[in-house]
């Protein structure tokens, strides 16, 4: 495809010439799949929207003819505004639309029975879109579909759901063309797979990634503490930088880290500089005015989370700076790209390590960075519940021909593999329930129509599953409100969980202000001010991220090599005291340290698993040490080890990780465990086992509603080889439990351990004792705490318990 | 019995930790909000299609109490079934369950707001049943004395340092009892909302259910 020439004059009228990867692209606009990888700035969007614009440029074309899909629903609006610049300049006859959840009914309504040219959207409206009986009339004529940011899409289950849609549009449309624009990843070909029609080749374009990015740590005369996560100790040169430069993104690794960080840079900010903060607990009104202040350049500095990662345009960003070690190197990258928001000028960075072990992560990571290598997790295959779901919205469009249907999900890349008895499987949830015991025949969702097909036995049973569409799960929040001002905007959310954990009078922080909890209202929390106060530590919101496995081989590396440039020399002497006194932990062996401390005897695993991972070896020993009557009392996990404390000294802790018996007890636990009981929601919700809003539903009707907690226990006990019990667990594994990382460092390893019984703590032991999060062994403690708990609140209320 | 005892108007009782009251003068065994057949009723409704293993579960646990108190008096305080038609599609073998379960025993069905109406199962039914010092409702009236009611499914939450414990839990005070709800696929009222807050006296308690039944002061929002 060439540019035309009422386009040529007006590039040539703004000054404007088009990188080489946007003609490239232009060249290859009737490819079915095409995938363009290219960095921040790059004018990806542009690349993308090119041929539709030159293909509608005669208006000859009725109906949809391009569609987009982004992460963000604020992304498809800025696009909007952006392609609304040539349409308008160059008079083309082009109408474009978004279609979010925050588009009003009329307008959808509207849309639907005449569709724009061009329709910006998320996954979750298209999947919604599919769903629709009328669906084949909406999308006649569709030509092309553009993926943004699809690095983003492809690591979660809204990337699998978006490419199951795409399946069934290939079969509306047969001939459409889709695009995929991407961000700097480490395995450009797994991206590529999944966006393509399978078995469909889908080529990549990759772009100049332009100028090495100018990044350095931030260390300055002070170090780091030894523990911690937070680095208020570098809130002064935070400031200086802030300072020297116009306007710095100052990214955290979790919401908390980032509330306590803000709090601490305004307690020393005595130039009153221009500082707000941003992140996912915010509520949006709150977040809206930060980037509103960010666009207009009227702030010096933001301090966020993951929630300013993705590419909004952000205007003068020219310092990115990283709190806390980055435990994964692409998202280092990815952020590092939102400064200098010009193609060919390099992105300014700095890393500020935490504590003293992130120096050496930081080093490692800024390695990785120089060296242009990415990490990344392998891509799950297709997972069950988003196809369950799926199979339910098509259901709602019409019946269900399952051989046709499943021929068309094997078409979307993840599901490629999917076997027939899989789908079945699947079919068999969304139809009966999928249960061991069958039961009300007469009640199923989904009616075999005897001709093979399947339909919706009751059609008033679509608007529920429309409703409960999507795959983001939102963890039970609660909306935070100024006490007496009930009509005025919420200061935020915070988790179900850590409200539970409130008794009025606690102080927490939100939206950088101290706050005092007054009580629950009609679920919301309540809440005055009270600045004067120190806040109880905020710990609602953000996972903590566990450092990848390329960054712990680094790390691994640089101690096995001895390559220590970059670290300040008290690292190096730290570390060349390790290893006088103990060993450097290395990649082919597992370091364990036993030493006696106080009248505790410890035992330090340096597994180099990541923080999830650590945490889970944690239990899973002591469980073991229970069985072997070593008296475990508790322990405390980071990133790179586990220190266990308990009475009796460990002699042989090679027989503690015996793989056989530790697996045979990581089946019993899981199953009792709190993270499958979070992932066997999440699960059950997306397979629309729990419904996420029922249209109707009474507000103070809470009894008639009951915990998913609830249904796991009774199929856990009734049905335990259920599909969703099946998926939740595969879940819990690659999840927040990680044993797929306990695995691997086991078969690294090989049964090669080096004990050192030490005569007292190591070097790199003695920074454990200062890290929170220590984990007490319960065995019977829950009991024990509850009744002595309760014995106590009696005591004070002056009752008496007469049992 | 293992359990919580107390006395309400004079009357001796039991608080077990299954959320079921045993009064060992009566010989009488009281279950609340059994909610038997809400699998198949939530189905029937276009609903989520649940696991239909609650009644089973439910009489199961039912049956352990009656083993280990050798009840001869059964009161089920309303509710015991999900609505009427549940109660009649109720499989074959679980209606001869509880035939078997009710051999031998005096039977009570206390009608709820999902039950009204005659039951079909065998058992007398009542709108209410007073014995006493004490009568059985299945909602609780305000200004009474010596009052045994369900309907409400009273949870309540204790903070352990950090983490929450939230159980079906009795509500009692010097004139009432407000019991759990006793059905597996039973949600819960938190203890400090409005209409439990209203009904209790300012010095009632909460008894905890799990695996052992705990008096706490009871939950209040102030």
């Amino acid at each position: 495809m060439e540019i035309s020439s009422k386009f040529d004059h007006w590039l040539t009228s703004r000054n404007w010439t088009l990188h080489p990867h946007q003609r490239e692209l232009l060249s290859y606009a009737a490819r079915p799949a095409q995938l363009l990888i290219a960095p921040t700035g790059a004018g990806k969007t542009l690349s993308g929207f090119l041929p539709t614009l030159l293909e509608l440029e005669d208006g000859t074309h009725t109906g949809l003819h391009t569609l987009y899909v982004s992460p963000l629903k604020a992304l498809a609006a800025d696009i909007k505004r952006n392609l609304q610049t040539p349409i308008d300049e160059m008079d083309l006859p082009i109408r474009v639309e978004d279609r979010t959840g925050d588009t009003s009914n009329t307008q959808k309504k509207r849309q639907r029975a005449e569709p724009p040219h061009i329709l910006l959207t998320t996954p979750e409206s298209l999947a919604l879109l599919i769903s629709y009986p009328d669906a084949p009339k909406i999308f006649s004529g569709l030509k092309r579909i553009v993926i943004d940011e699809i690095h983003a899409l492809a690591e979660s289950k809204r990337g699998d759901q978006l490419m199951l849609a795409l399946s069934r549009l290939q079969s509306l449309c047969p001939d459409l063309r889709r695009v995929g624009l991407s961000a700097t990843v480490d395995d450009p070909d797994a991206i590529a797979k999944t966006m393509a029609a399978h078995p469909d080749s889908c080529p990549i374009l990759f772009a100049d990634p332009g100028p090495a990015p100018d990044i350095q740590m931030l260390i300055g005369e002070t170090p780091p503490p030894w523990a911690g996560a937070g680095a208020a100790y570098s809130v002064p040169m935070v400031l200086e930088q802030i300072e020297k430069h116009k306007t710095t993104l100052i990214f955290h690794n979790t919401r908390a880290q980032a509330e306590l960080f803000f709090h601490a840079l305004w307690l020393e900010n005595e130039a009153s500089l221009p500082i707000a903060i941003h992140h996912g607990s915010l509520d949006r009104e709150q977040r809206q005015k930060v980037e509103t202040a960010m666009t207009q350049g009227a702030l010096r500095a933001v301090v966020c989370t993951g929630s300013l990662d993705l590419g909004i345009d952000w205007g003068d960003v020219d310092l990115v700076i990283q709190i806390g070690a980055p435990k994964n190197i692409k998202r280092l990258v990815q952020r590092i790209g939102r400064a200098n928001h010009q193609y060919n000028a390099p992105s300014k960075a700095m890393i500020v390590p935490a504590n003293r072990f992130e120096i050496i992560e930081c080093q490692a990571a800024l390695d990785a960075v120089l060296a242009g290598e990415l990490d990344g997790e392998t891509l799950p295959v297709g997972p069950l519940d988003v196809l369950c779901q799926h199979i339910l919205l098509l259901s709602c469009a019409g019946p269900i021909d399952p051989i046709a249907l499943f021929n068309e999900v094997r078409r979307a890349g993840a599901y490629s593999g999917l076997s027939r008895a899989e789908f079945d499987d699947c079919l068999d949830f969304c139809a009966t329930g999928g249960y061991a015991l069958r039961r009300y025949e007469q009640w199923h969702r989904l009616k075999d129509m005897g001709d093979g097909t399947y339909t919706l036995r009751d059609p008033r049973t679509a608007s529920r599953i429309r409703m409960n569409a999507g795959t983001i799960q939102d963890t039970d929040t609660l909306k935070v409100r100024m006490q007496r001002r009930r009509g005025g905007a919420p200061l935020g959310e915070v988790e179900e969980a850590f409200a539970a954990t409130l008794t009025p009078g606690d102080t927490f922080l939100i939206g950088g202000q101290v706050v005092r909890f007054e009580g629950l209202r009609e679920l919301v929390v309540e809440v005055s001010k009270r600045a004067n106060k120190e806040p109880k530590i905020a710990v609602f919101g953000g996972t903590k991220f566990a450092t990848s496995t390329q960054l712990s081989e680094r790390i691994l590396h640089k101690f096995e090599t001895g390559d220590f440039r970059g670290l300040p020399d008290y690292t190096t002497d730290w570390l060349e005291l390790q290893k006088t006194m103990s060993v450097l932990p290395q990649r082919q062996t597992l370091l364990i340290e036993t030493f006696p401390r106080h009248d505790r005897h410890h035992l330090c695993v340096f597994g180099f698993a990541g923080r999830n991972a650590q945490q889970t070896l944690g239990l899973l020993l002591t469980k073991r040490m229970e069985e072997e009557g070593l008296a475990p009392l508790g322990f405390v996990s980071t990133d790179y080890a586990t220190l266990i404390w308990g009475l009796d000294p460990v002699r042989d802790p090679a027989t503690l990780l015996d793989h056989q018996k530790l697996e045979g007890g990581f089946e019993n636990w899981l199953a009792g465990n709190a993270v499958m009981k979070r992932s066997f929601r999440a699960v059950a919700t997306i397979a629309g086992l729990i419904e996420r809003n029922l249209p109707g539903q009474r507000k103070s009707g809470r009894q008639a509603t009951f915990s998913s907690d609830i249904l796991y226990d009774t199929l856990l006990k009734y049905d335990p080889d259920h599909l969703l019990m099946r998926i939740a667990q595969i879940e819990a594994m690659r999840g927040l439990v990680d044993f797929g990382r306990i695995r691997n460092m086991l078969n690294r390893v090989e049964g090669k351990i080096v004990h050192k019984a030490l005569p007292h703590l190591s070097p790199f032991s003695a920074p454990l004792f200062l890290e929170a999060g220590r984990i007490p062994v319960k065995g019977q403690a829950i009991e024990r705490l509850v009744a002595n708990e309760a014995a106590q609140l009696m005591a004070e209320a002056g009752l008496k318990i007469d049992a | 019995m293992e359990g919580y005892q107390f006395s309400l108007t004079g009357a001796t009782m039991v608080a077990l930790p299954s959320g079921a009251l045993w009064w060992a003068a009566q010989n009488l065994l009281c279950v609340s909000d059994l909610h038997l057949g809400k699998s198949e009723r939530m189905a029937r409704r276009g609903g989520a299609m649940l696991p239909p293993y609650e009644t089973t579960d439910t009489i199961l646990r039912l049956e352990a109490d009656l083993r280990a108190t050798g009840a001869t008096t059964v009161v089920c305080l309303g509710d015991s079934f999900d609505d009427l038609e549940a109660e009649r599609g109720l499989p074959e073998n679980e209606k001869l369950w509880l035939t078997r379960l009710q051999a031998g025993r005096s039977w009570i069905w206390v009608e709820g707001n999902h039950d009204p109406g005659p039951v079909e199962i065998a058992g007398s039914h009542l709108a209410e049943l007073p014995l006493p010092p004490v009568v059985f409702r299945h909602e609780a009236k305000t200004g009474v004395s010596g009052e045994i009611s369900g309907h409400y499914h009273p949870k309540a939450r204790l903070n352990l340092r950090g983490s929450s414990y939230v159980r079906p839990a009795f509500l009692i005070d010097i004139d009432r009892v407000i019991m759990p709800a006793y059905g597996t696929y039973t949600g819960g009222l938190h203890a400090h909302t409005a209409p439990l807050c209203d009904l209790m006296r300012p010095d009632a308690i909460a008894v905890i259910t799990g695996s052992k039944a705990l008096a706490i002061p009871m939950p209040r929002d102030k």
